[in-house]
């Protein structure tokens, strides 16, 4: 898809769920207001999950290939994962504060896994840029890239491993927890973020190839 | 404002401003690049007349 058609995609879609989260959706009996930042956190949650799988298939592309476009397509992936998942952590830490008085819990199994999960992949960047550009680079980071996402479904099951339960729990085997409008709401603010995860990737995409092929051409003059 | 509603409000800006942040990054990226594209054309044209 092209890019112009994605950007006024993800502009459209979150104008929409703006909206449908603050004047569709239902108020929450229990928690009131708050509620709302279900309607970011999860789908940016669940979009960072999306990412590092990206990241990861893209990492496996490039073990099988050796094609150099899929080890800088795996990187640009858990980029955005990284950041959709310090997001995920900020609007998590201000619900927690509302809803629970504190900032963190460490007594949570799903955050501190999430938690766990997201330095993972920030400690991506450290062994990447620790070695110099190459085939041993990107053989590092790919498999460094295809370990992680083991991490995704335990950071994505804890909450159903978890004893305490504190952790409110929306989507159950018998179906979504919430009204028909809340869950509408819900996915549309999904798509919204998934279009971003999207449209992002193709901008950093293009600047980093750009860039490779700036860097090609100089040395070419030289 | 009641403290809910400043969390929840705080909680969407935190979203927009990352995203912004990010944007701009990107497009300092992007002009820096395309400075670096006008230098490599200054220097072809260069060689080209010298």
């Amino acid at each position: 898809m092209k890019l112009p058609v994605l950007a006024a995609a993800c502009t459209g879609l979150f104008g929409l769920a703006v909206a449908l989260a603050f004047f569709y959706a239902p108020a929450d009996a229990d928690q009131g207001l708050s509620q709302r930042i279900f309607y970011f956190h999860v789908p940016l949650a669940l979009t960072s999950y999306a990412c590092f799988g990206w990241g990861a298939w893209k990492a496996l592309k490039y073990l099988r290939t050796r094609d150099e476009r899929a080890d800088l397509e795996s990187y640009v992936a858990v980029h955005q994962g990284v950041i959709f998942g310090a997001l995920t952590l900020l609007t998590g830490s201000i619900w927690a504060r509302i809803s629970w008085g504190v900032w963190w819990s460490w007594g949570e199994d799903e955050l501190v896994l999430f938690l766990v999960l997201f330095l993972f992949y920030c400690a991506y960047f450290m062994l990447r840029y620790s070695v110099d550009p190459g085939p041993a680079r990107a053989n590092m980071s790919a498999v460094y890239a295809l370990f992680g996402v083991v991490l995704i479904p335990v950071s994505f099951l804890a909450i159903r491993l978890s004893k305490q339960f504190i952790h409110p729990r929306v989507f159950k085997l018998s179906g979504p927890q919430m009204t028909g409008a809340q869950f509408l709401t819900f996915c549309v603010c999904l798509a919204a973020m998934l279009t971003l995860f999207a449209t992002l990737y193709a901008i950093e995409l293009a600047g980093k190839r750009l860039d490779r092929s700036l860097r090609e051409l100089k040395e070419l003059l030289a | 404002m009641t403290q809910s509603e400043k969390y929840t409000a705080a909680a969407y800006l935190v979203v927009f401003l990352g995203v912004l942040v990010y944007v701009v990054i990107i497009g300092s990226k992007l002009q820096r690049l395309q400075r670096e594209v006008e230098q490599l054309v200054a220097l072809v044209k260069e060689r080209r007349d010298g």
